[in-house]
């Protein structure tokens, strides 16, 4: 009799633990708390602030995701991640969605087991030097000593752009970003290279930012976006229409503040739609109910507001929209029908 | 007529595998093999699952891959065009050559300061235990990260050693300066030193798969052959001692046996040496280039190790020596010994009985500490193949089981090398 129940318990237990990956809907709605892993610190895109709370443009996604999905931006658990242990969290499901300035790679893609579902940022590695250094142009840094985070696309590309232009470097590999700053800072390294978007933000939190130049060249691709883990595609859908609704939102000017005034308002069958208030119940056919994309946008705003609010132009960062404008102001940013 | 009754005869019955002392011990251990087996099973088939449940598989075909990362410091030719495998080898010299050197460095200053540590000097003996006390007591990580933040930021930067035209005229000096005639410089960024270069080197050879590197092999046999055409010259002047009471001058034919033919074959070699210079095409980006850099990682890494594992040996050496009666030393001044002799010749040997199994697990301990070089980056096993192979592959359980593999061959490496050596240093029982 005892033996028939340990194993019936070992074979629950393996059963279980098989399958503890597929309806990550299901948990999070069970825990009543998404698990969002982000940066261990990035000044603009995920960083704690002075009381230890979470802030930023990934962080704001996060918290968009959690107010559709759970019904309440303020319940997500943040997990700090470093570049090198950011997928094995994913990947061993130590949190539901990676939201951490992460590089969409076919081998990420496809060899890793993930799913980007959405590009947030559009990115491009570049260069930071001290002024005084007198380089203009990354191609003038024959010999440099280079900081570089280790686990990342940058570091790939790094080797790759030096070898291109037949020119040498000597790597010093540092774990994240805060002590390639340091490093940097102190001058063990002529110039520390990420994606341009990191630089920024690393440059506004230094002491003298104006004293340290991004040079003009920007020397690979990097798509950031939300990360999840392959088969469970609801939640990928999820997460990628929670996006998509931001964008939307921008689209169609809903904005935080004038969210339920639209709502009440509006004869665009799309946004009835979007914020659920039509016949059209979109949130159902993903698990969700009809309001889900409409607590999303009032947690923080649509994209650009997210945007403005913690890289914009207005903030120390100041990235220019550029790429990442809408498509009908030119840039890439663009979200399927809703329908 | 015997009294004694015959024994009943043994029917073994189930229940006497329980209630019998004879069948017990092997059934509760039979019982418990079982179990620990089935929870092995279960591990296994728990990874297998949970694998497939993630679409994974368990392929070390990643191995033989392009890196596409650099590494810093690399004892082995590897460019970033190199497999996974070379890059795993070239972490895995990075750990040894730091356990090599944390080893010995330890060691030495290890045994000076546990023998100070007992000198009959007050003010030496107390300084000897303040050292220990404060390097024993703080963790490793801490000593590590003190050591390389020092170095980094306290070291000028390359810049500071350029002497520009201006500053000459001006009869003005560099803020910094390179120490041993201009031959070492400590920057911000590493230690550079002179390399040592051969103009005539021997070719290498390909043999199959192995490629032999020739000069290699001749410095090694030189250096084989004058080591043992040493110790044939010990040996002997030990016999005349023996026989005359007369020990023959031998150091200054020890010096000429080692050195000479070294030297020679040097001369041979055409060995000169590359001084680091600065350069920069530009006239801001200076860095020094030629020589060796030694990455600060690496010496703050064997700087930490050294000191806190000398603190550790210190106090293993002092067991040592005190767990030699007084009479042994005794004896010895009473037979006009001096300190020095006594200490090298009575006390130590001796001691060293003692010393040598804890001895095993500092090696042993300090060589797996290494890894703590994760703090400082420093690219070892752990941060090649456990850190960006890892990362760019996605290979966590393949990496992983590699990684602890290999330390746990390395770890039984060095105790079986030690466990020899305590078995011929151990009191030997005829």
């Amino acid at each position: 009799m005892k033996k028939s129940v340990f194993f019936g318990a070992l074979a629950a237990t393996t059963v279980l633990a098989g399958s503890a990956f597929a309806g990550t809907l299901d948990d999070v709605k069970a825990r009543g708390e998404l698990i969002c892993g982000v940066n261990i610190g990035l000044t603009g895109f995920g960083a704690p602030d002075a009381a230890g709370a979470y802030k930023g443009f990934d962080v704001d996604l996060c918290k968009a995701l959690a107010a559709a999905v759970v019904g309440d931006a303020a319940k997500v658990k943040y997990v700090p991640t470093t570049g090198e242990t950011r997928f094995t969290a994913l990947a061993s499901g130590e949190v539901d969605v990676l939201i951490r300035n992460s590089t969409w790679s076919f081998q990420r893609d496809t060899d890793l087991k993930f799913d980007f579902v959405a590009v947030n940022y559009y990115d491009g590695q570049g260069f930071m030097v001290k002024k005084d250094l007198g380089v203009s142009s990354a191609k003038e840094l024959d010999g440099a000593t280079v900081c570089i985070q280790t686990g990342t696309t940058t570091e790939l590309n790094l080797a790759d752009f030096f070898k291109a232009n037949n020119i040498t470097y000597t790597p010093v590999n540092v774990a994240d970003d805060s002590e390639a700053l340091r490093q940097f800072d102190s001058g063990a390294c002529d110039a520390y290279t990420t994606d341009a978007s990191g630089l920024a933000a690393s440059r506004a939190s230094m002491a003298v930012p104006a004293d340290n130049i991004i040079l003009p060249e920007i020397i690979s691709k990097e798509p950031l976006g939300p990360v999840v883990r392959h088969g469970d595609n609801n939640w990928g859908d999820i997460v990628r229409w929670t996006y998509f609704a931001l964008l939307e939102a921008e689209e169609k000017n809903i904005t935080k503040a004038n969210i339920d005034q639209v709502a009440s308002s509006t004869t665009d069958p799309e946004v009835k739609r979007l914020l659920g208030v039509g016949d059209d119940d979109l949130g159902a056919m993903m698990g969700l109910d009809k309001e889900w994309a409409k607590r999303a946008i009032a947690a923080s705003g649509n994209y650009g507001e997210i945007f403005e609010a913690n890289i914009g132009t207005s903030t120390p960062i100041g990235l220019a929209r550029g790429l990442n404008a809408l498509w009908t102001q030119g840039g890439l940013q663009y979200a399927p029908p809703f329908r | 007529m015997t009294l004694a009754t015959e024994p009943p005869k043994a029917h073994f019955r189930l229940g006497m595998l329980i209630n019998d002392t004879r069948y017990r011990s092997y059934t509760i251990q039979i019982i418990v093999l079982i179990l620990f087996l089935l929870g092995v099973a279960w591990l296994a088939n728990n990874t297998i699952e949970n694998l497939a449940a993630k679409d994974k598989d368990i392929n070390f075909g990643f191995l033989w891959n392009r890196t596409g990362y650099d590494i810093g410091q690399h004892l082995i030719p590897y460019s970033n065009d190199s497999t996974h495998f070379r890059a795993a080898l070239v972490g895995l010299l990075n750990t040894l050559v730091v356990a090599l050197v944390g080893c010995i460095l330890s060691t030495i200053l290890g045994v000076i300061i546990g023998v100070l540590r007992l000198s009959n000097n007050w003010l030496v003996a107390r300084l000897m235990t303040v050292y220990i006390e404060i390097f024993r007591n703080v963790p490793l990580l801490l000593w590590i990260i003190v050591v390389f933040v020092v170095f980094s930021e306290t070291r000028p930067s390359p810049i500071d050693f350029r002497v520009t035209e201006a500053m000459t005229t001006a009869g003005e000096k560099p803020a910094a300066s390179m120490m041993f005639f201009d031959s070492v410089a400590i920057t911000n960024r590493g230690t550079n030193i002179p390399a040592p270069l051969l103009s005539r080197p021997l070719p290498t050879i390909e043999v199959g798969p192995i490629s032999l590197n020739l000069t290699l092999i001749a410095i090694l046999a030189v250096i084989a052959g004058s080591v043992y055409a040493n110790r044939v010259l010990l040996r002997r002047a030990a016999a005349t001692q023996e026989a005359t009471g007369f020990r023959p001058t031998t150091w200054w034919k020890s010096t000429l046996i080692l050195a000479v033919p070294f030297i020679l074959l040097m001369f041979a070699l055409g060995l000169h040496w590359e001084y680091p210079v600065l350069t920069g095409k530009i006239a801001k980006l200076v860095n020094f280039k030629g020589g060796i850099t030694i990455a600060h990682s690496f010496t703050a890494l064997t700087v930490a190790l050294t000191l806190y594992y000398a603190s550790v040996i210190a106090e293993t050496v002092r067991a040592g020596i005190q767990a030699i009666s007084r009479g042994q030393p005794e004896a010895a001044y009473a037979l006009g010994l001096r300190p020095s002799r006594t200490m090298n010749l009575v006390i130590l040997p001796q001691a060293l009985r003692v010393i040598i199994p804890p001895l095993i697990s500092q090696y042993l301990s300090l060589t797996k500490d290494t890894s703590l070089g994760i703090a400082v980056s420093y690219l070892d096993l752990r941060g090649t193949l456990g850190g960006i192979t890892l990362n760019q592959t996605g290979r966590e359980l393949e990496c992983m089981t590699l990684m602890m593999l290999i330390y746990l061959i390395i770890s039984l490496i060095i105790s079986a090398v030690m466990n020899a050596y305590n078995a011929s240093v151990k009191l030997k029982e005829r």
